[in-house]
């Protein structure tokens, strides 16, 4: 039988792989932004089977605003990110140390 | 039994795609294997009954976030081979800090239990299926009366971050002839409209007045 255990193992590892995936992948900002994504994604995992296990909705309605904050993020992230390119002509993270100020 | 199978299918499904979202060559490639890492959280959500985020997880992730990744990854022209320089140097430190990750929620997840507080304190015990209220119907009651304040606070988040895009990848370039309805709005005969009496057999000047 499927246990709340189940859900939380595959929220974790898909935690595990976006964290993975921001360290291999240094450079390239929209492969970072896409872990986040995958990261928010087993955020949500975790949220909906607490909810469902606990017989709590509370859970799902935060799952909801995770959404949504997700989604703003990545549209913010994107914009700068085509700000970015348009003033250097590269997406590479390592020349983002000079962006002080 | 069909549960756990459907279970095992998605959740299989998910920690491949995701698995070839951080490892695939080409970013295309990658937002590809996201789309197909949301669909199957999409369907892991249907199979333990949370419908309505179900949807919103395939209508936003997949119809929005996901296909706005696509367009960001398509349009911008990056020479994505060398981006990935220094995939090899830091594999092993990622590797190293994804075990100990891994072995701190398996550490977290083999001691857990649900305490008697948590069955206790919940704030909004989910209704049974025999009061005939739908996942939608009773999560719809529960954002539109309890959580209305975060709900549209929510909503000004997805303002702020629209406007925000907007006007972060706005640019005016210069030569570009646009409409300008006061200017058009402004002209009247008197600055329209120029009565000349050119000579017989010479044509007029460019600007408008008598050779």
């Amino acid at each position: 039988m499927i246990g709340i255990g189940h859900y939380l193992a595959v929220g974790a590892m898909l935690f595990t792989l976006g964290v993975l995936g921001i360290f291999i992948n240094r450079k390239n900002i929209i492969v970072i932004l896409m872990s986040i994504e995958l990261i928010l994604l087993s955020v949500n995992i975790n949220l909906v089977a607490f909810s469902v296990f606990l017989g709590d909705l509370t859970g799902q309605i935060f799952a909801m605003f995770v959404l949504t904050v997700a989604a703003g993020e990545a549209a913010i992230g994107l914009a700068i990110l085509v700000v970015y390119f348009r003033k250097r002509g590269t997406i590479a993270v390592d020349d983002a140390r000079q962006m002080h100020g | 039994m069909i549960q756990a199978a459907i279970f095992y299918l998605f959740s299989a499904t998910i920690v491949l795609s995701a698995l070839m979202v951080i490892l695939a060559r080409n970013p295309v490639h990658s937002v590809l294997w996201l789309i197909l890492a949301f669909f199957n959280a999409s369907g892991l959500f249907l199979v333990i009954g949370a419908e309505f985020l179900a949807m919103i997880l395939a209508i936003v992730y997949v119809g929005a976030v996901a296909v706005l990744f696509l367009f960001v990854v398509m349009m911008l022209d990056v020479d994505f081979v060398s981006l990935r320089a220094g995939f090899a140097r830091h594999l092993p430190f990622g590797l190293l800090l994804g075990l100990v990750l891994v072995v701190e929620l398996a550490t977290v997840g083999f001691y857990w239990q649900f305490g008697d507080l948590a069955l206790q304190a919940r704030a909004f015990p989910a209704p049974g299926a025999d009061s005939g209220l739908s996942n939608i119907q009773s999560l719809g009651v529960l954002l539109y009366t309890d959580y209305i304040y975060i709900f549209e606070l929510s909503g000004m988040v997805l303002l702020v971050a629209m406007i925000g895009a907007i006007v972060l990848s706005l640019r005016h370039r210069p030569g570009v002839r646009r409409q300008s309805v006061p200017k058009q709005n402004a002209r009247t005969t008197v600055n329209a409209i120029q009565n000349i009496r050119p000579p017989v057999s010479e044509g007029i000047d460019t600007d408008g007045g008598v050779k």
